[in-house]
């Protein structure tokens, strides 16, 4: 099975080998296809800043989100100390859970900040070559008879929809990225949403389905335990009893 | 020959380098097949890196079409299955008509 840059080199010809093939008059295709560039980049620019106000969107979220964690927190102590187990264990199985997203959270947001430097320098590679393009384009009309010009418009429109190709891909990846983080931080939205721990009586929804996937029962059982011991509940630590006779 | 790193642009390198190029994108087809992501990015990373080292970048006045097309380095499994199997993963571009 051929690999993936066969697989790509592949399609890249297919999709820009023959596109100026049929070209009539040398002169206007260059003009059109000149214009045609500047509206792509127009629309890479676009696609930056809707991946930058995304970012921003997401950061705003993931702040939301740690303090989350800290309410969480704070309602699994309250509730120990009012003697209730049960609402502490489910607070802290929605900290887990909320602990999960963020750190998926923040190694793609990590990615995202890569993805976004390079789509950065990828427009300004872009813009540079169009305005090659430009000026190319000038030579080609005023120094080559109609077949030699045919050629060279050929080479040099297909190398700048390669350029496209290639920035317009890393726009969408970065926007996939976004979105699949953005997903995550709403799954977090509904986790928390839900009035906390105020009706627990209502069971089998989505997010009860979703605590049971996500949160590790260990780690709660952990910090429970960890919790009683502070608030001088439950089992005391050895050494205590030690002390004790 | 001319080769593009997607996300990064293209370089030219010795026709020689080809083969090794082939090498590593066997492997990063393997990577695939096992479903190993870390594999993939250690592929994906070893045939930028073999571009990078033996290669110089074109300046932005040259513009030619490349002879082979590299996947960008962070490429997920999920995309590399979405690439083996449908054209949509690149973008169309109107080049002109």
């Amino acid at each position: 099975m051929p690999g993936l840059m066969s697989r790509l080199s592949l399609i890249f010809k297919a999709k820009f080998s023959k596109a100026l093939d049929r070209a009539e008059n040398p002169n206007e295709t260059l003009d059109y296809s000149y214009e045609a560039q500047l509206r792509q980049l127009q629309n890479v620019k676009r696609g930056i800043a809707d991946v930058t106000t995304a970012k921003k969107r997401l950061e705003l979220q993931y702040a939301t989100m740690q303090q989350q964690v800290d309410k969480l927190d704070g309602q699994a102590r309250d509730a120990l100390k009012a003697g209730r187990e049960d609402l502490a264990r489910e607070a802290l199985s929605r900290k887990a859970a909320v602990q999960g997203q963020l750190e998926g959270i923040m190694q793609q947001g990590q990615q995202l900040e890569a993805q976004q430097q390079k789509l950065i320098e990828g427009e300004r590679t872009l813009q540079a070559k169009v305005e090659s393009f430009r000026t190319q384009k000038e030579v080609i009309k005023a120094q080559y008879s109609a077949a030699e010009a045919q050629v060279r418009i050929s080479e040099a429109a297909t190398g700048i929809g390669e350029e496209m190709a290639d920035v317009g891909l890393a726009i969408q990846r970065a926007k996939d990225k976004t979105e699949q983080m953005q997903a995550r931080a709403n799954a977090v939205d509904e986790l928390t949403a839900s009035g906390a721990l105020t009706d627990l009586t209502s069971s089998g929804d989505d997010i009860d389905r979703q605590l049971a996937q996500i949160s590790q029962g260990s780690q709660v059982d952990d910090e429970l335990a960890k919790m009683k011991a502070e608030l001088g509940q439950g089992e005391a630590p050895k050494q205590i009893e030690g002390e004790a006779t | 020959m001319i080769v593009r790193l997607l996300g990064e642009g293209q370089f030219r390198v010795d026709d020689s380098l080809l083969e090794r190029l082939n090498e590593l994108d066997d492997a990063v087809m393997r990577a695939v097949e096992a479903n190993d992501e870390r594999a993939l990015w250690d592929g994906l990373q070893a045939l930028a890196a073999a571009v990078r080292d033996s290669g110089s970048r074109l300046s932005d006045e040259e513009l030619v079409p490349s002879d082979a097309v590299l996947p960008p380095e962070d490429l997920s499994l999920d995309e590399a299955r979405e690439l083996l199997s449908s054209e949509g993963f690149i973008p169309d571009v109107p080049v002109a008509s």
